[in-house]
This record gives structure tokens, C-alpha cells and sequence, in this order.
């Protein structure tokens, strides 16, 4: 299973280096891992996305509170959050094939933001699925390179 | 744990700044201020400024380790006496990497450790300068916080968090990293009144829901036990714990770390339990219908196959540290607390009910104490005693009897180790002092030493193997140079007794490099110890003979000086009982070994 986990860290050198060694050190799998400021410049905040059953959760979530650099430790549950993740990709596009990339590209709200003679390069946001949609669709053309910012998330309510 | 909270009753709020100082100066005024009375520190080119700051100071005794590893074992044994942070310091690169076993060793058995090391300049980091490690980085996984220092007008700061943090909640080792340009920058300190730590909250406390509902399936259960740990100990919550146990007339076991917890010559102890722990204890606990788990972590050496552990009783796990509840075993009742609280709590409630303390001629679980009584008359520690051959469990069982259990006694690790546990009871908390986690081995002569700074008056006996004591020979120097005196007996087998062991059990008799002595010469003991003492300028007897044991342990007993024995023992005697790893209570062997004969 995966999980969304979103901590709430101290914007100090090491912080990051503590974390995810933590993970490491205690074989947990991190699929997708995303670090930036917030609006408290003294502050960071970390999504990772965990693979693990609800036993290896419990324990993620108390090793990473145990850090004393952890200010906050939210493990978000379905429903409770909206999520989203960039990516940005270089597809091969020939005159030929271009205007059916362009055409999936609009259905899907992705951005073209480079041209080149042989290739697009793409900028797609979204969920999860509609992101794994998009990459099955644009396989068929054939990507080129790839980059993905990883999860963020957002609790949908405050408390 | 006792917190110094001399900072919590200063009213005003006015900042206290200091003199302007250099960097190094600063720390030593800090660590000052945390009450430190002795650091173990080993100079080198990047922490000179600070042994300079050191020999200013009139508050502070420098001890000089003649290792790194055994300045920060002597910090440990320091610390796991008196409960108060043990401070270590080391220069950069080498020196500090020689730290690391010990900070390991203060990570897995949750000693408090302030471990101080030098750092190349800061413009020289990352460059692969002389003597240059990333000390921060290399004991991550082993710290319960630590901090490079980047700049000096921090260090007040860092110091106090540091020593809060080594100290509070589940108590462990913090690493602080200071570049020497900072050690020699001048500045004026600002010693902060307050601390802000807003990711650390280590004050737990259960909630009386909880303790209400562990006292009712108290009231339910006939077989319950308590499982005690080192929590119990660095929680000073051993009182407590005592009268828990004779208000609700529960048998009690400790673990390892635990030992000292609970008064081992008290009719309700069991002694410990484990893989070598005695037989009625771990009987007891894997068959109890209500097992109480204080303070400890179900580690694999007291649990065997986890699984299995307790499998049809009802399981309470008491803790400070959350991440320990449902770690290694899932629990019916976990409860995050400060054990001191919750077993107050406890106690009162108890005593509301109209729960007496008993203590001794206990009624409450007849059938229990009977099953129990029966296990220990038919599986006691016991050993074959001998005519003339020095068995290891002999001398300390002698030990004991000649102390009258007054004495802090340490250890190296293996199976004087094991056997230090067995046959030496223990009353009081903070008395066996052991590297039971981490086994690094080496340990025992340098925590006896900071044991022995820490209390002067006591007896302080290292009860060591002659592997384990080579490993840090070198601080018979310091012992001998400081006018300390601890006293340290070696179980000299000549042999890795506990390897052996293993490949007497499991290997067919192989020895895989587990014969210390010197393979050209089988007659010979080797190395020399009674020379090797000589040359540090410590007393030393070799003890051949059984009939020579009492009277050379009086005389290492009444010396004021460091006394070493050196006592010859048969490396074929095995640890016993013993619960095979992974196994489970059920497969424990309580059999000696009998030597297979080779056929050709």
C-alpha cells in the first residue's frame, strides 16, 4: 500500500539528510519524496510518498515524529487531501505524429513549452492517475526524458 | 531522569551574556553552567583550543583516556551511574571516528552522552583536509540529535539544547561538531534562560483511562508477570516500580538492561529473562496470561522468535518513546508514558482500591508462585562445581558473597558477561553496568573507570574476559595516572568464550579465530597480563588455583589502588540456560556440552 505522508521540518542543514536517513537506516521504501519552503521561512515541508502495510506506516510516522527536527508529522488519508505532481517530458513528435500529441495534450491540460524539430518538450500536472494516464498515452510516441517533482499534498480543512 | 532545570527557575528575563571570550572558552563556560564535573577528552590539532579553554576551568576534571573509545566508554560509565550526561571530547578525523562505538553503544542502551568533537575550519570542510571527517554525517543513524556548529554565537545555545536533549524523555547521545575557527573566534556569549524546541516534547503522561484499565486486567489475570527493562532505571522509577509489584503481589523479571530494577534477592524477582536468563523466568513469561512490559523494547535476545514471545497472554507495554509501542510486537494495551507517572498513578489507585503492599509471603496468585516455585527448585542457576579448576561462575558467585552485593560491578561482553548477570544479585538500580545492546565489547575496565570518578567511595569491579579487557588495556594507564581505582577481574580462558560456544553448539567444535593465547606456544599464557599490568604500573596477580580465589579477591577487595586479577578458567564451559537465536523458550538448553570424540 501507499501512503502520503507530509512532515512539517526545520529549515536547518541536515534535516533532510536526517530523514531520509532514517528511512534507509530502517528499510522503509520511499517511493516519491518532495522537500520546499513554506510561508515560515524556518520552516521546510517535506511529502513522501511510503510503500508499506498500516503496521510499517505506525511505525514511519513515529520515527520520523521522534526526530527532534520534526515539527509535525501528517499521514494523509483518502479523501482528506488533494494531491498533485509536475512533470515535464521530452516527447518525440515528427510533423506527422505532432498534432495528435497536441491533441491529447490539450485533453489532458498539458502544457507544450518547447519546440523542437524532432521533439516536444511537455509540462503536465495533476493526480496520480490522470499523470499515469497521460504517460501511457504519450509512450506510444515515445518520451524521450522524463522529470517528475514528486507529491505535494494539502489537507483539504485545517484540523 | 533528573533534568536540570536550573534555567526554568531563573525569573528574569534580561540576557545573561558572558565576558567576550574565544569560541573554546565559551563551550567550557557552558558546559560549566550544565554542573559537568569531569570530561574524558583527548586532545588533537583540532580541539586544542578547547583543552587549553579546559585547563582554565576550576570546575571541570580533564581526564585523560589513552583511547578515544575508552574516554567515551569512561563517559558512559559515568553516565549510567549517576544518570547525569557523561561528557566525552575528541579532536577531528581520527578521533572522532574512534567515538563512534561508543555513541553507538549510548544510542542502543539510551545513555545520556554529550559527545564534543573538533571539526576542521569551517572554509576547510568538504575539501578533504587533513584529519577531516563528516563526524555529523557518519553518526546520523547513532544520535538522538546532533549539531555542527556554524556560528559562534550559537554555541550557548547548542550546548543547553544538547545537554536537555541527552538528558529528557528517553535519554541518549548528541553529538556536538565545532569547526576550530569557531573554537578560536572571540565573542560575547549569550546564555540563553529558556529552551524552545518546538519538534521535541519528551514530557509523556499516561492517561488514568489507560492505568485503569491495565489494574482491571490485573484483576482478571492469574498468571501475570512484569517485564522490566532499562527504561525503569533511567526513568529512576525503580521505587515505584517495587511497590507496584508488591501492591499487586506480581512476580517481576527484568531484562538485562533492566537488572538493578527490581531487587534480585526480593521474593517476587525472577531474575532476568532471555537467552541466557534463567529458565523460570522466560517459562514465566511466555506462559503468563498477562504480561506487563515496563520500559523495555522486545529486543531479539530477551524475545527469541517475536512471534512466539508470550503468544497467548494478554501483553501491557508501558513506554517513554512512542516509536517503541508496537515496534517489535503488536500489544493489546500500549501506553506512552513516563514510567515514574504512570507506576505513581498506578500505586495510588491501588491503594484506593485497598491493595497493601506485600512483601513477602505473597497470596495473591497461589497456583502461579507454586508453578513458579517448582520451576526454579527444578532449573536454579547452577554450575558443576570443581576440585581445583577455577570455574568463572565460582569466582563471581565468591564475589558476591565477599561485597555482600555492595558494589557496581561492569562488564565486557560475552559470557562473563552472561555469567556476571547470573551469579551476582543485584538489589539496586544503576549497579550493573553493561553494554547490553550494542555488545562492544572493551567495554568494562574504561566504564569502570568513569564509574569509579563518578563514586570514589564505592566498589567498582570490571568483571572482564581476556578478550574483551585487551580491547582497552591502554586505560590502565589512565587509571593508574589519575589515582582512580577500579579493580578488574579477567576470566582469562584464553579463548572468544562465547564464540566458542556457538561453535561448540552450532559449528561442530571449529574454531574460526577464536583462540586468543599464542598458537606456537599452547603452554604459555598469552599474552602476559601480570607483565603487561607491570608495565602500566598496576598491581596484577595470576590465580591458578581454586583454593587461591578467595584470598586474591580480598586482596584486589582491600586495595586503594587499581587491582587486576588474572584468573585462569576452562574455555569448555558453557552459558547456560540457553535459548538458541530465533528460537523460542521451549527449545532452551540446559544440558552441558559433552565434546564429540574425533574418529579419525
Amino acid at each position: 500500500m501507499r501512503h502520503t505522508i507530509s512532515i512539517l521540518v526545520e529549515n536547518k542543514s541536515g534535516a533532510l539528510t536526517r530523514i531520509a536517513g532514517m528511512f534507509s537506516g530502517r528499510g522503509f521504501n520511499i517511493d516519491t519524496l518532495n522537500v520546499g519552503p513554506t510561508l515560515d521561512p524556518t520552516t521546510s515541508r517535506m511529502t513522501i510518498v511510503v510503500r508499506g502495510d498500516d503496521k510499517v506506516l505506525e511505525q514511519v510516522t513515529k520515527q520520523l515524529d521522534k526526530l527532534i527536527d520534526v515539527i509535525d508529522v501528517q499521514d494523509f488519508r483518502d479523501e482528506e487531501y488533494v494531491d498533485r505532481e509536475l512533470v515535464l517530458l521530452r516527447v518525440t513528435a515528427t510533423s506527422k505524429t505532432r498534432p495528435e500529441v497536441m491533441q491529447i495534450c490539450d485533453i489532458f491540460r498539458a502544457k507544450i513549452i518547447d519546440v523542437q524539430p524532432e521533439t516536444l518538450a511537455i509540462e503536465v500536472t495533476g493526480s496520480e492517475s490522470k499523470i499515469n494516464k497521460f504517460l501511457l498515452l504519450m509512450d506510444r510516441f515515445g518520451i524521450k526524458e522524463l522529470t517528475r517533482t514528486g507529491k505535494v499534498a494539502l489537507p483539504r480543512s485545517n484540523d | 531522569m533528573k533534568t536540570r532545570k536550573s534555567s526554568a527557575s531563573a525569573k528574569s528575563t534580561s540576557p545573561d551574556r558572558g565576558q567576550v571570550m574565544d569560541g573554546a572558552e565559551i563551550l567550557v563556560s557552558c558546559l560549566e553552567r550544565e554542573g559537568v564535573e569531569v570530561v574524558f577528552a583527548y586532545p588533537g590539532g583540532a580541539s586544542m583550543p578547547i583543552h587549553q579553554a579546559l585547563t582554565k576551568s576550576k570546575k571541570i576534571r580533564t581526564i585523560l583516556p589513552r583511547h578515544e573509545q575508552g574516554g567515551v566508554f569512561a563517559a558512559e560509565g559515568y553516565a549510567r551511574v549517576t544518570g547525569r550526561a557523561g561528557v566525552c571530547m575528541a579532536t577531528s578525523g581520527p578521533g572522532a571516528t574512534n567515538l563512534v562505538t561508543g555513541i553507538a553503544d549510548a544510542y542502543m542502551d539510551s545513555v545520556p552522552l554529550v559527545a564534543i568533537t573538533g571539526q576542521v575550519p569551517q572554509e576547510m570542510i568538504g575539501r578533504g583536509a587533513f584529519q577531516e571527517t563528516d563526524m555529523f554525517g557518519m553518526t546520523l543513524p547513532v544520535v538522538k540529535h546532533s549539531y555542527l556548529v556554524w556560528d559562534i554565537s550559537e554555541l550557548p545555545r547548542i550546548v543547553k539544547e544538547a545537554f536537555y536533549i541527552a538528558q529528557s524523555g528517553r535519554p541518549g547521545p548528541v553529538l556536538i561538531d565545532i569547526p576550530k575557527n569557531i573554537q578560536v573566534a572571540k565573542a560575547q556569549p549569550i546564555y540563553p534562560r529558556e529552551i524552545s524546541l518546538r519538534g521535541y516534547r519528551p514530557e509523556k503522561k499516561a492517561d488514568d483511562v489507560a492505568i485503569q484499565e491495565m489494574i482491571g486486567l490485573i484483576e482478571g489475570a492469574k498468571k501475570p508477570v512484569i517485564y522490566c527493562g532499562g527504561g525503569v532505571i533511567t526513568g529512576e522509577a525503580s521505587r515505584e516500580l517495587i511497590e507496584f509489584a508488591e501492591r499487586t503481589q506480581i512476580p517481576v523479571t527484568t531484562t538485562v538492561m533492566g537488572i538493578g530494577s527490581f531487587p534480585e534477592t526480593h521474593p517476587l524477582s525472577l531474575k532476568w529473562l532471555g537467552m541466557h536468563g534463567s529458565v523460570y523466568a522466560n517459562n514465566a513469561a511466555n506462559e503468563a496470561d498477562l504480561l506487563l512490559a515496563i520500559g523495555v523494547r522486545f529486543d531479539d535476545r530477551v524475545t527469541g522468535k517475536v512471534e512466539k514471545f508470550c503468544e497467548h497472554g494478554t501483553i501491557v507495554h508501558i513506554d517513554i518513546d512512542n516509536s517503541e509501542l508496537n515496534k517489535n510486537k503488536l500489544v493489546k494495551l500500549p501506553i506512552l508514558s513516563d514510567l515514574k507517572y504512570a507506576l505513581q498513578r498506578a500505586n495510588a489507585i491501588l491503594e484506593k482500591m485497598g491493595r497493601k503492599r506485600v512483601a513477602k509471603n505473597h497470596t495473591r496468585f497461589p497456583e502461579w508462585y507454586a508453578q513458579i516455585a517448582k520451576w526454579k527448585a527444578e532449573h536454579p542457576f547452577s554450575f558443576q562445581d570443581t576440585e581445583d579448576v577455577i570455574l568463572p561462575q565460582y569466582v563471581i558467585r565468591e564475589l558476591y558473597n565477599l561485597t555482600k552485593g555492595d558494589a557496581i560491578i561492569t562488564t565486557g561482553v560475552g559470557q562473563h558477561q552472561m555469567w556476571a548477570g547470573q551469579f551476582y544479585d543485584f538489589d539496586k538500580p544503576r549497579t550493573f553496568i553493561t553494554s547490553a545492546g550494542l555488545g562492544a565489547m572493551g567495554f568494562g575496565f574504561p566504564a569502570a573507570l568513569g564509574a569509579k570518578i563518578a563514586f570514589p567511595d564505592k566498589q567498582v569491579i570490571d568483571i572482564d574476559g581476556d578478550g574483551s579487557f585487551l580491547m582497552n588495556i591502554q586505560e590502565l594507564a589512565t587509571a593508574h595516572v589519575e589515582g582512580v581505582a577500579p579493580k578488574a577481574i579477567i576470566l582469562n580462558n584464553q579463548h572468544l568464550g562465547m564464540v566458542v560456544q556457538w561453535e561448540d553448539r552450532f559449528h561442530g567444535s571449529n574454531r574460526g579465530h577464536t583462540f586468543l593465547g599464542d598458537p606456537k606456544d599452547l603452554k604459555r599464557i598469552y599474552p602476559d597480563y601480570v607483565e603487561m599490568c607491570k608495565g602500566f604500573g598496576v598491581k596484577c596477580e595470576r590465580v591458578l588455583h581454586k583454593k587461591d580465589v578467595p584470598a586474591a579477591l580480598k586482596r584486589l577487595l582491600e586495595s586503594k589502588e587499581t587491582y587486576v586479577l588474572d584468573i585462569m578458567t576452562p574455555y569448555t564451559e558453557h552459558v547456560l540456560p540457553m535459548i538458541p537465536s530465533g528460537k523460542t523458550y521451549k527449545d532452551i538448553i540446559t544440558e552441558p556440552h559433552t565434546p564429540r570424540t574425533k574418529t579419525a
